[in-house]
């Protein structure tokens, strides 16, 4: 077998291998059990002690989003105005200009949900100061955003019947102490020692062999990139993001970052079953979300290797495979798994340029975006598929003959109500979105725009339909990742996948949130012979098959115009 | 399902009726009770100006007959759906009509002015001016005019009429059995009966109500499905709404007619249209069953049951004990011992006793008993016997009585028959002793027979995960011995009425749905705080009025019988879901290509079952979505069959067979009509 492939497989089985014993740790973290970061206590009380938090008293759901959405608010109204000003304020070596306020919206709400769209490119859009205390900064905090709220879906579950989710404040100061920071810090090492600057100089000069004068952006951007993947935003230094060589100079950083972006998403499947105490239900789903990545990596992965077939009908061999838009250092099989990986997960971080895959493979990146519960990013990939679980429940439920009940608990319709609703969202903001951008492409295509809606697409046709197509899946999914032959950078469409961002974040939130405070407040029913186990096969590939389902039926005629369509011209 | 009248689907005149109820349930505000087939209405209503449209000269939609079609197909969906619902209603209302019918106007002796014991002044009214309060008098040969207790007398009662057993029943005043329903026929003697219902509020009247719909509410279950379906139906809208511009985009023009199409078709028509039928029909089956549902939701609940309280007798064991064994004591003859015997049970006329005499297999002709003095049994002694001319004295009673009695005649009680007493306990059994002059001479052994098929009715219940508890008078160790025999899995012996109260609440408390089937006053507060309370007809007014359920048949086995009702009316709409939404993916090979093969020729590939064109792909998809809505009738109204398998097994042999078969089925559907059409297009 290939060391192409070999590369591949390593990736994902180091991936496990540390995985597990983390999700261990994570469990012992929310349960309180002895850790070995276990002396951060004391400054971790004095934090929230110093911001006027009792950080011991429980929080119903209500009370758990109320303090969730607050602090967002706040995080966002900051990110807004630092982001509009960033010219004028310190830290700024390239003299790099502010926001416009339409982008400067986007970008803080792409931050704060932890989307990472990137309608501006980093060497010129952002300074040092935006770079640190804007994005890092969110970058850490939407991913413990994230965790949290999983979290409190956790403690919902472990009760037989509870009020308490457990206190925000206390989880989310946690997961950034002791599980992202530690993490980080290891991360942003090996990435500085293998090439990635961490220099608060301005853009340097050299001198290329031609003669010619090239200026090179710097920055401090190993920490950056470290919590970028860690934390499943995907939102990097540089324009170019993981393919700029700065931010992933060799074979072994783009294993680093292949491995540690999917590590806490992993990683909160296994502390789901330390925590409740459920292990199998653990494997389980991730048997069946592991299943969906193998579903959609495969097709990727042969079309990638296999090249482009319009070059080959010319005649042209291509050893190599599709290499448009890859780079040399890591060929198309770790391009192929790496763009899997990182729509599975809501990272968006690329190190090959999307726009450029074939149409399967596109096809691919946008079912992996659409379902975005294999694995799923930071804890809200885990919440993302308690959605899809309370929809099998209740129609699994029917089909043996039982009002349907999830660990004990009876689900009726208002939890019904609620999972229907976060998913006819989705639906709505991705179709919705790319129907209005393709009415004003059609028929308003000269409108006096920042950018006319005639120049938007790179490509005409259906190519041109997956770029905006995607753009709202990604934005909606809070992925991040885009085809670059959309021109994204103007009011309509930082105003449109803003919202689209806003919306696909916390409404996906709030929804499995309530739905568990609501579980939790209700009797427990003890199991019997005829309780449907959640934890055996047949239940999880019931919800394998409703998650194909749902998508496939929600986005059947968008994906036939788009990859569908390019595949069989190309064919 | 056993059914007791009429087991044909579709008796042409329920289809009649059924079939003008169809245009009838065509009024907008009883189409908007179903959101999703009130967008099929509306949609067929598009297309009826499409069609006018055209007409009137439009050319861009396409010809005027292929525009008619679809909207003559769209409309036979409304109808096939409403279809559904009326002939399961009318099935009800059928099933009811004939319970009904046995209390017609009937002439009713109305009492002015009672007074017990006296013979009362009365009038002839006719039974619809009775009211609740009123008294009544009724006569051998009477028909009793309306439901009541009785407040005097006692009658044996042909009550064939409502449960279509023949065997007379016996009613008096006073106990558990004072309960008379309207239209049975007394057959000897009289009473004075009590009206308890005011016409027209009667269960069986509330039943029909429900039936019919007009109280119908939808149950919890219900409403989440239908929020359900209506989310996929919004899912759908928001798919054939964004197709326009996306159509825009790719230069296709689409017209409206494939837009309704695609939309009807991809909603959940399938299982909104049979819904409503699915759970009348649920309620349709109890009432073939004799179990008459106060609501819905009663019906649905039954399926959830973990917990089941059953009486001993008559539901675990047949009717009474029965004599299976003589036991004399050391000193004395067998055949002496048997003939004691016989002869204290000559004048018994208990089941116990009875059974006695036959056990010992004489004639009782035989015995001479002239001046003889029956002792009969009384709750104070405990005991019964026979006291004979010649100064013989037999008695046979209870052991702790009898050891009474020979203990004070100051006689020993033998040490064999004390531990033969034991022996028969721990066996499940009922010792009785025998005494002659307050002398001890031996044993008779009474047995529970277990009913034949009733260990293998509760393992049955044990797979679908519901407990059964027996409750029973007898002392911990016959019950522990019967209830491992029957295979119960718990027992309450020595059972007082509260102990049963208590049992539910304990239950209750740890999550679980009860059931429990009574029939005495004092079990009305039980019957009230169990999930499930079946109160059977021949019970008291306050049992019946405290139950959800009614059994018109007295059969404590009902229970069993109701809890698979209830699972089945869940996955008759579970599957039936489940296969809708399936129905979906070929749906979408078909239209989809269709739409598009004008401006991308090379979607041709997605015609994977080779349609023949875009106009008869998209009609036949149509006609698809409308036949399976009658073709699934005969399901929706007699449920999907409860194998009990255990739940993972279960969930995968219905996702096979309505899942996978769901997407299967269509395709091969969509293939013939395309098919068929292609004949005439």
């Amino acid at each position: 077998m290939s060391t192409e492939w070999m590369g591949i497989i390593a990736s994902f089985l180091i991936t496990i291998i540390i995985a597990y014993p983390l999700g261990r740790y994570i469990a012992k973290v929310f349960a309180g059990e002895k850790t070995i970061l276990d002396f951060l206590s004391p400054l971790e009380n004095r934090i929230l002690r110093f911001c006027g938090i009792d950080y011991k008293k429980g929080m119903n759901w209500k009370e758990f989003l109320k303090a969730m959405l607050t602090v967002n608010l706040v995080w966002f109204v900051y990110a807004f105005f630092v982001l509009l000003g960033q010219g004028h304020l310190p830290l700024n070596p390239d003299k790099n200009p502010g926001m416009s306020p339409d982008l400067s919206f986007n970008t803080a709400i792409s931050f704060m949900v932890n989307c990472n769209l990137q309608d501006y490119s980093g060497e010129t859009g952002a300074t040092y100061l935006s770079q640190l205390f804007v994005f890092t900064f969110l970058q850490f905090l939407s991913a413990a955003t994230g965790i949290a709220c999983l979290v409190a879906l956790f403690n919902g579950l472990k009760e037989k019947t509870t009020n308490n989710l457990g206190n925000f404040w206390a989880i989310l100061t946690k997961t950034v102490t002791r599980i992202l920071l530690p993490l980080c810090i290891v991360i942003a090492v090996l990435l500085a020692f293998n090439g990635t600057p961490t220099s608060f100089d301005g853009k340097d000069t050299i001198t290329t062999l031609q003669g010619d004068t090239v200026q090179v952006s710097r920055g401090p951007a190993a920490g950056m990139i470290a919590i970028k993947h860690l934390g499943t935003n995907g939102g990097g230094w540089f324009g170019a993001n993981s393919a700029h060589p700065f931010e992933n100079p060799n074979y072994f950083t783009n294993m680093l970052e292949i491995i540690v972006q999917v590590l806490i998403p992993v990683a909160m499947i296994f502390a789901l079953g330390f925590y409740i105490k459920r292990r199998k239900l653990s494997w389980m789903i991730f048997a069946i979300m592991t299943l969906g990545l193998f579903c959609l990596l495969v097709p990727t992965l042969v079309t990638e290797v296999y090249g482009n077939p319009l070059i080959t009908k010319m005649g042209i061999a291509q050893p190599t495979g599709a290499m448009e838009g890859k780079e040399v250092r890591f060929g198309p099989a770790a391009s192929a798994y790496w763009s899997i990986v990182t729509t599975i997960i809501s990272t968006g971080s690329v190190n090959s340029m999307h726009d450029s895959f074939m149409p399967v493979s596109g096809l691919m990146q946008m079912l992996g975006m659409l379902v975005n519960a294999f694995y799923g990013g930071c804890g809200v990939g885990l919440l993302n598929y308690y959605i899809y679980i309370i929809i099998t429940v209740f129609i699994a439920g029917l089909m043996v003959g039982r009002t349907p009940e999830f660990l004990g608990h009876k689900v009726e319709a208002r939890e019904v109500k609620i999972a229907a609703l976060v998913t006819l969202l989705s639906a709505f903001i991705i179709k919705g979105g790319t129907a209005l951008a393709a009415y004003y492409f059609v028929y308003h295509n000269n409108i006096d725009w920042a950018v006319k809606p005639s120049a938007w697409l790179n490509n005409p046709g259906y190519h041109g339909f997956s770029e905006m197509f995607y753009q709202y899946i990604s934005s909606n999914a809070n992925n991040g990742s885009g085809y670059a032959g959309l021109t994204a950078n103007n009011p309509f469409w930082n105003i449109t996948t803003g919202f689209a961002m806003i919306l696909g974040r916390f409404l996906p939130i709030i929804g499995p949130v309530a739905i568990a405070g609501l579980l939790a407040n209700k009797k427990y029913i003890p199991e019997s012979a005829g309780t449907l186990q959640v934890d055996s096969m047949t239940f999880e590939v019931t919800t394998f098959a409703v998650i194909v389902i749902i998508t496939a039926l929600s986005y059947f005629p968008p994906l036939v115009l788009g990859p569908i369509a390019e595949y069989f011209s190309m064919h | 399902m056993k059914s007791k009248r009429g087991s044909s689907l579709f008796p042409p005149e329920l289809v009649k009726t059924a079939f003008k109820e169809s245009f009838v349930k065509l009024k907008p505000r009883v189409m908007a009770r179903n959101p999703v087939m009130f967008t099929v209405y509306i949609g067929t209503i598009i297309m009826l100006f499409v069609c006018l449209w055209i007409a009137a000269g439009e050319k861009s939609q396409g010809s005027l007959v292929y525009n008619t079609v679809i909207f003559l197909v769209l409309f036979a969906t409304l109808l096939f759906a409403n279809f559904a619902e009326a002939i399961a209603e009318a099935r009800g209302k059928a099933q009811a009509d004939s319970l009904r019918k046995t209390r017609e106007d009937t002439p009713a002796k109305k009492i002015l002015f009672y007074e017990h014991g006296e013979n009362p002044q009365v009038t002839t009214v006719s039974s619809s001016e009775l009211r609740k309060g009123d008294l009544f008098v009724c006569e051998a040969g009477d028909l009793i005019p309306m439901d009541g207790e009785i407040i005097e007398g006692l009658a044996t009662i042909d009550e064939s009429a409502i449960t279509g057993e023949s065997a007379p029943v016996i009613r008096e005043s006073g106990g558990d059995k004072s309960s008379v329903t309207g239209g049975t026929k007394i057959l000897s003697d009289r009473i004075v009966v009590k009206v308890t219902t005011d016409p027209g509020e009667s269960f069986l009247d509330k039943m029909i109500a429900l039936v019919e719909g007009a109280s119908r509410q939808k149950t919890p279950n219900e409403i989440a499905l239908t929020i359900l379906l209506a989310c996929f139906t919004l899912i759908f809208l928001i798919v054939c709404v964004t197709l326009k511009p996306f159509g825009d985009y790719a230069n296709t023009p689409i017209p409206i007619a494939a837009f309704v199409s695609l939309y009807v078709c991809l909603i959940p028509t399938t299982i909104g249209g049979l819904l409503s039928a699915i759970g009348i029909a649920g309620m349709d089956r109890a009432l073939r069953a004799n179990v008459i549902t106060k609501s819905g939701k009663a019906v649905e609940t039954a399926g959830d049951l973990d917990t089941l309280l059953l009486d001993k007798t008559g539901t675990i064991t047949i009717g009474n004990r029965k004599a299976t064994h003589f036991w004399p004591a050391d000193q004395i003859d067998e055949k002496s011992f048997v003939d004691a015997c016989a002869l204290a049970s000559l004048a018994d006329e208990t089941p116990e006793g009875k059974s006695i005499v036959e056990l010992a297999g004489v004639n009782p002709n035989n015995y001479n008993t002239g001046g003889s003095k029956f002792i009969e049994f009384t709750a104070e002694t405990r005991s019964s016997g026979i006291d004979l001319p010649s100064g013989l004295r037999i008695r046979k009673g209870a052991f702790d009585a009898i050891r009474k009695n020979v203990s004070k005649a100051g006689n020993p009680f033998p040490a064999e028959i004390e531990d033969r007493v034991k022996n028969i306990s721990s066996n499940g059994g009922t010792p009785l002793v025998v005494s002659q002059n307050a002398h001890a001479i031996g044993v008779i052994e009474l047995q529970d027979i277990i009913k034949p098929g009733i260990f293998e009715r509760f393992d049955r219940l044990r797979k679908m995960g519901v407990k059964t508890v027996m409750v029973t008078g007898d002392n911990p160790l016959t019950a522990k011995y019967i209830a491992e025999k029957a295979g119960v899995d718990d027992f309450i012996a020595e059972a007082k009425p509260e102990d049963k109260m208590n049992y539910i609440k304990k239950e209750q408390q740890g999550g679980k749905l009860v059931a429990m089937m009574g029939d005495g006053t004092n079990d009305a507060p039980a019957l009230a705080q169990a999930d499930v309370g079946v109160a059977m007809n021949s019970g008291t007014q306050a049992a019946k009025e405290a139950g959800n359920m009614v059994d018109l048949d007295n059969d404590p086995t009902k229970l069993i019988e109701i809890v698979e009702i209830g699972k089945q009316l869940l996955m008759t709409r579970g599957t039936l879901t489940t296969f809708s939404i399936a129905n979906d993916v070929a749906k979408y090979f078909a239209i989809v290509p269709a739409l598009f093969i004008a401006s991308i020729p090379a979607l041709q590939a997605l015609n994977i079952m080779g349609l023949k064109s875009p106009q008869s792909a998209i009609l036949s998809a149509v006609i698809f979505n409308a036949i399976i809505i009658p073709i699934l009738i005969p399901l929706a109204l007699r449920g999907v069959a409860y194998k009990p398998i255990g739940a993972s097994a279960l969930l995968r042999r219905n996702m096979l067979i309505y899942g996978l078969g769901g997407i299967i089925a269509p395709f091969a559907g969509i293939k013939l009509i395309d098919m068929l059409l292609g004949l005439f297009m």
